[in-house]
């Protein structure tokens, strides 16, 4: 547990971040939990579209909704946990907490840790249900970026979900839980709640709420703010092969260190914070969170050497009278497939190979909205920044990609890609797997939504184990 | 003073992603001292001309000189945003070294204190792994 003063408040409390999406490194929350002192761990599964897939895949089978893999952690770090007092804060439950929860309570039995550990859910993120009284009631939930109104979509929408915030997580932590899990959730809440519970911070501490939901930013990616993915001299950054994930010591008065732990690989420094912080950030003086708006260029950073880094001087101001909506509506369908062709001139072959299959694409009287080609090894990536083809590629990949409002013509595009290999240009390989598979497009559409519309519907519920 | 040209690569470090179908980068200077000069030659403007048609909307910049910073965001880059879009970096996870290709106008003094930054030395090489023969012997 965090150390306590006389009055029951710890000097610092440490948070760290255990998964950055759903399918990080399994072992990063165990080296997070027996690599040093921590008290809280924070676990984002989530990404903006996830909800729209577990949503199918409750339709599907009524017991499913959410990630999984959670329990299955669970099931490996609970007797940690208990033992240790690391209590644990994930958006697992996705569309479905109550049965996430339930899994969780589940696995903490069969890992021993029976009479010993509560798990508690949040429910009241899904608007899914809502949404038609919602929009009768006034609320347009209009594009954020194109102003468009829901209802231009609304009967293609498979999920809609408020990112809540630290409100009822906090409420959770306040009645004793050891694991707590929501659904759609604002990612730094995840670790500012535990702070506000172990602080007593104020709604109106808006310069500490700021600085946890800069904290929160730090923590939340995977190992991004500690060596991960950071480019300033990557090749000097140690073992990442045991890269440690971020973690943070924070004060009652929101000043903090990021760092990690001791022997872990990577390596938390200037740089590495400040890739972390400009990262997936708008207007830097309005980093909105449900709970307080803070001013990155207020952060004032200093290496204290052997990877930690201070972070202070964060301000922060009232938070909005809004929540984020993240809604996912069906837009289509899609599918991609490649060809490897090699030297000599296979820059050449891969582009006849596209023409022709454009040809193909008009005589059949298929019709997209959109067809796109990539020439992996060229110009995937950079696309008309990457110029002119370098002479005599040793291969380059083909890969083509379309996208249709309707799900005939992307099938037959599946089918045309394969038969090149004996029909088209030569020295051509690389066709593994077959035909290109089709999926359904899930398009994402941020929205705003009043607090009040959502935040009575909020419940939190606590189960023991 | 003579100036050169050089990549933004040898002054700046980056990073990238996604909001919707817009995209970030932050762009953040090895050198503190070379903030500035981030600040006069990356403009928005020009981070808009070196992208040309691969970011449809507008290009907005955010200073964030307690970091040594630049925000970049770049609105319509994403052919539709993460789930839509038909390309590789459907996320723009990589447009930030895309940026880095833009070049500056630096001194001539600065061009010779940067040359060798951004990229690994010529000396370097992987350090050898520990050798994985299937799981037989780790």
């Amino acid at each position: 547990m965090a150390r306590g003063t006389a009055e029951g408040v710890p000097e610092v409390v440490r948070v760290g971040g255990g998964q950055g999406f759903w399918g990080d490194d399994l072992e990063a929350p165990v080296r997070q939990i027996e690599g040093g002192p921590l008290d809280y761990l924070i676990l984002d599964y989530l990404a903006e579209v996830t909800m729209s897939v577990l949503r199918k895949l409750r339709n599907r089978d009524p017991s499913m909704g959410y990630a999984h893999d959670f329990v299955t952690l669970m099931e490996r770090i609970f007797p940690a946990c208990v033992e240790r007092g690391v209590r644990v804060l994930a958006n697992a439950g996705g569309v479905h907490p109550e049965a996430c929860a339930c899994a969780v309570v589940d696995a903490g039995r069969r890992a021993g840790v029976g009479g010993r550990a509560k798990v508690a859910l949040v429910r009241g993120d899904d608007l899914t249900e809502r949404l038609d009284e919602l929009l009768a009631a006034g609320h347009a939930l209009a594009h954020m970026e194109s102003g468009e109104p829901l209802a231009t979509v609304r009967d293609r929408v498979r999920s809609a979900n408020a990112y809540v915030g630290a409100g009822p997580l906090v409420e959770a932590l306040g009645a004793g839980a050891d694991v707590v899990i929501t659904g759609r959730c604002a990612d730094p809440a995840l670790a500012y709640a535990p702070l506000i519970h172990a602080f007593g911070w104020d709604s109106s501490d808006h310069d500490r709420l700021a600085a946890g939901a800069v904290g929160g930013h730090l923590i939340e990616c995977g190992a991004q703010a500690s060596g991960g993915n950071s480019m300033a001299e990557w090749w000097t950054i140690p073992h990442l092969d045991r890269v440690g994930f971020p973690l943070l010591e924070v004060a009652a008065s929101g000043e903090m260190v990021v760092t990690k732990h001791p022997g872990t690989g990577g390596r938390v420094d200037r740089a590495t914070v400040t890739e972390q912080l400009v990262y997936e950030i708008g207007d830097p003086r309005r980093f909105l969170t449900p709970d307080v708006t803070a001013d990155f260029t207020s952060i004032r950073l200093e290496e204290l050497g052997d990877d930690r880094v201070a972070v202070r001087g964060i301000r922060g101001a009232p938070a909005t009278d809004f929540l984020k909506v993240s809604i996912a509506y069906s837009a289509g369908w899609t599918a991609a497939g490649t060809l490897l062709y090699t030297w000599p001139d296979a820059v050449s072959k891969a582009r006849t190979a596209e023409r022709l299959l454009r040809t193909r694409f008009r005589r059949l009287g298929l019709r997209f909205d959109e067809v796109h080609t990539e020439f992996v090894g060229w110009n995937a990536a950079h696309g008309p920044l990457a110029g002119d083809p370098p002479a005599d590629l040793p291969e380059v990949q083909l890969r083509m990609a379309v996208r249709s409002a309707d799900r005939a013509p992307v099938e037959r595009f599946a089918r045309e890609m394969a038969p090149l290999v004996l029909n088209g240009p030569p020295s051509v390989t690389g066709y593994a797997g077959g035909r290109a598979r089709v999926r359904e497009v899930m398009a994402y559409w941020p929205a705003l939504i009043r607090k009040d519309a959502v935040e009575p519907f909020l419940e939190v519920e606590v189960l023991e184990v | 003073m003579t100036t050169v040209r050089i990549p933004l690569v040898h002054l700046a470090h980056a990073r990238s992603g996604d909001k919707g179908n817009s995209a970030n980068i932050g762009v953040v200077a090895y050198d503190p001292a070379h903030y500035e000069l981030l600040v006069r030659e990356v403009t928005a403007e020009r981070v808009k001309a070196h992208f040309g048609d691969v970011v449809r909307g507008r290009v907005e910049r955010y200073e964030l000189p307690n970091l040594g910073a630049l925000n970049f965001v770049l609105h319509g880059a994403l052919d539709g945003g993460g789930t839509v879009s038909l390309r590789t970096d459907a996320q723009g996870k990589v447009l930030s070294t895309a940026l880095l290709r833009m070049e500056v106008e630096v001194s001539g003094a600065v061009a010779e204190a940067v040359r060798d930054r951004g990229f690994v030395p010529p000396d370097w090489a992987p350090e050898p792994s520990h050798e994985w023969d299937g799981g037989q012997d780790v």
